[in-house]
């Protein structure tokens, strides 16, 4: 059964990914439900590697449960139910035998800075050491190439022991990006990350995610239309549980829709 | 205005109780009286097998019930699923601070003494008083565990980090502080209990220390019942002096304890 989901679903992608790149998530028929409400409803798609993949929508559309069924964090939560295919470099995620193993290639920013209760250092070197780097000098290592990829490094560098939960917001949410991405992901999920975070601060994010995207695929989800189109290679519009439009975010974003819904919400007239 | 009055007055029998304790017990107090036996049926000396005794008993309680405290607190707030037997255990644990003591003390009895055969013994009264006391150790541990903000788990375990890693790194160095004031809340309790070891462990009169956690041993709060009620002819110091040294002994710990809370809410990191 998911032998043939995977058979068809590489079948149908192959023209579109020639030009893109390889697929590195392909969701298939994606349902998600707490205790019997439904959260989303038969979502379909792609994202390629190197890719900033966006997507937008209104509260409540299935934006952070999409987030939260590719890296099994249903795992956590009993109520939250996940049926359809998710493929990860083509393989599905229910059939990672380790499941801890396939988190640590997922990078994820929450919308709320958490700044771990422990020093700045041991925040960024915390994955590594759950994987079992312990020694200094890797960790070092480790830990001031991801704050300076996080654009935080020169703010950080003389206080590596403070604590990292009292930075300023929009330094704890750099010291979050620097934690994912201690952990060297494939795949980078953002979730609303610039809402706790000042537009300086938010232009300097984006700054990074521009560069990680040359080693990275992304995953961008956010209530602000307009950085949708400043990153977003592509775009999907998710409204009360389904994914209403995928499309290229140029096209998307210059009145190129399927579905009226899609214009509506990015020129602001409902949301 | 009348508030303020009544809530003075709580202050009120602390007072009483140690300014008498300390008038009348203050002048009992030597280091004799500490470091000696009880000598002339009791109507003299000192109460140092007492004393051993009582830190006998609260050590051996607080070797069981912390970690099986600690352990089944971990397992409710982390581990269970919100069920019907998980519901079902919670009750048990409100309904076993419930319990008189007395009853705890029988049910020592059948349990210890009887049925495991340990006799009467400072592990039959340990395990009695750990049994009484186990509900501060979890309700006070899953208090400080369930403190720990969910995000901190969250984002650990989006690190590919397991329960237990998660546990381990995050939320028990967080939870630690409120683990600790309810050990302590328990030992100032354990220090103090009288019915649950008279019938289990302790000794009416014993002037030897104990040697094994399977000999009988004198206790503080057993023998300041002993002296105050069962012995004729007792100088009216002398139990006095007992209790004197039992309430200075629960208030130490009493004060560590908002001490240490003091100390850790300091350094509260978030």
């Amino acid at each position: 059964m998911n032998d043939q989901g995977v058979a068809t679903i590489l079948e149908t992608s192959q023209p579109a990914t020639a030009a893109k790149g390889p697929v590195k998530l392909a969701v298939h028929n994606l349902s998600i439900s707490y205790g019997g409400t439904p959260a989303l409803v038969g979502v379909d798609l792609e994202i390629h590697e190197n890719e900033i993949f966006g997507i937008i929508g209104p509260a409540n559309s299935g934006k952070t449960s999409f987030l939260k069924a590719l890296n099994r964090m249903d795992m956590f939560n009993p109520a939250m139910q996940v049926a359809g295919d998710i493929l990860f470099n083509g393989t599905n995620i229910r059939q990672w035998r380790n499941v801890y193993a396939l988190r640590r290639r997922i990078g994820v920013v929450f919308p709320l800075p958490v700044g771990l209760p422990m020093t700045v250092y041991d925040n960024v070197a915390l994955a590594p050491r759950l994987s079992g780097v312990n020694r200094k000098a890797d960790l070092d290592d480790i830990v001031e190439r991801c704050l300076r990829r996080a654009a935080l490094w020169d703010e950080v560098k003389d206080r590596l022991d403070s604590l990292g939960s009292l930075l300023s917001g929009g330094q704890q949410q750099r010291l979050t990006i620097a934690r994912a991405l201690s952990q060297d992901p494939e795949l980078l999920m953002l979730d609303e990350f610039s809402i706790a975070v000042d537009p300086v601060t938010t232009m300097r994010i984006e700054d990074v995610l521009k560069e990680l995207r040359t080693e990275m695929t992304i995953i961008l989800v956010t209530n602000l239309t307009q950085q949708a189109r400043r990153l977003a290679d592509r775009t999907a519009f998710f409204l009360t549980g389904s994914c209403v439009e995928i499309g290229d975010t140029e096209a998307l974003f210059t009145g190129n829709v399927q579905d009226t819904r899609t214009a509506d919400y990015i020129a602001g007239r409902f949301g | 205005m009348l508030f303020l009055i009544m809530t003075a007055l709580l202050i009120l029998p602390v007072l009483i109780i140690l300014a008498t304790l300390i008038y009348k017990g203050g002048p009992a107090i030597s280091w004799e009286f500490l470091f000696d036996d009880p000598r002339e049926g009791m109507t003299a000396g000192g109460i140092f097998p007492a004393l051993v005794g009582t830190i006998w008993l609260v050590a051996v309680a607080l070797l069981v019930s912390v970690p099986l405290g600690v352990a089944a607190a971990l397992y409710l707030s982390e581990f269970a699923p919100d069920n019907w037997f998980t519901r079902f255990i919670n009750l048990c644990i409100i309904n076993l601070a419930g319990v008189p003591s007395i009853v705890h003390a029988l049910f020592g009895v059948g349990a210890f003494v009887l049925f495991f055969g340990f006799g009467t013994s400072i592990l039959a009264a340990s395990l009695t008083l750990a049994i009484m006391t186990l509900p501060i150790v979890i309700v006070a541990t899953r208090e400080s565990l369930q403190a720990v903000p969910l995000a901190f788990r969250e984002a650990c375990w989006n690190m590919g980090a397991t329960r237990w890693q998660t546990i381990h790194r995050v939320v028990l160095p967080n939870a630690v502080s409120g683990i600790l004031t309810g050990v302590i809340l328990e030992v100032s309790r354990t220090t103090g209990e009288t019915a649950p070891i008279m019938f289990t462990g302790a000794a009416f009169f014993l002037p030897f220390l104990p040697t094994s956690v399977f000999d009988q041993t004198m206790a503080m709060s057993l023998h300041l019942f002993v002296i105050s009620t069962q012995v004729p002819g007792v100088p009216d110091h002398l139990p006095y002096g007992v209790a004197l040294v039992l309430i200075a002994m629960v208030l130490t710990m009493n004060a560590a304890s908002i001490g240490l809370r003091m100390y850790l809410r300091g350094k509260k990191k978030w």
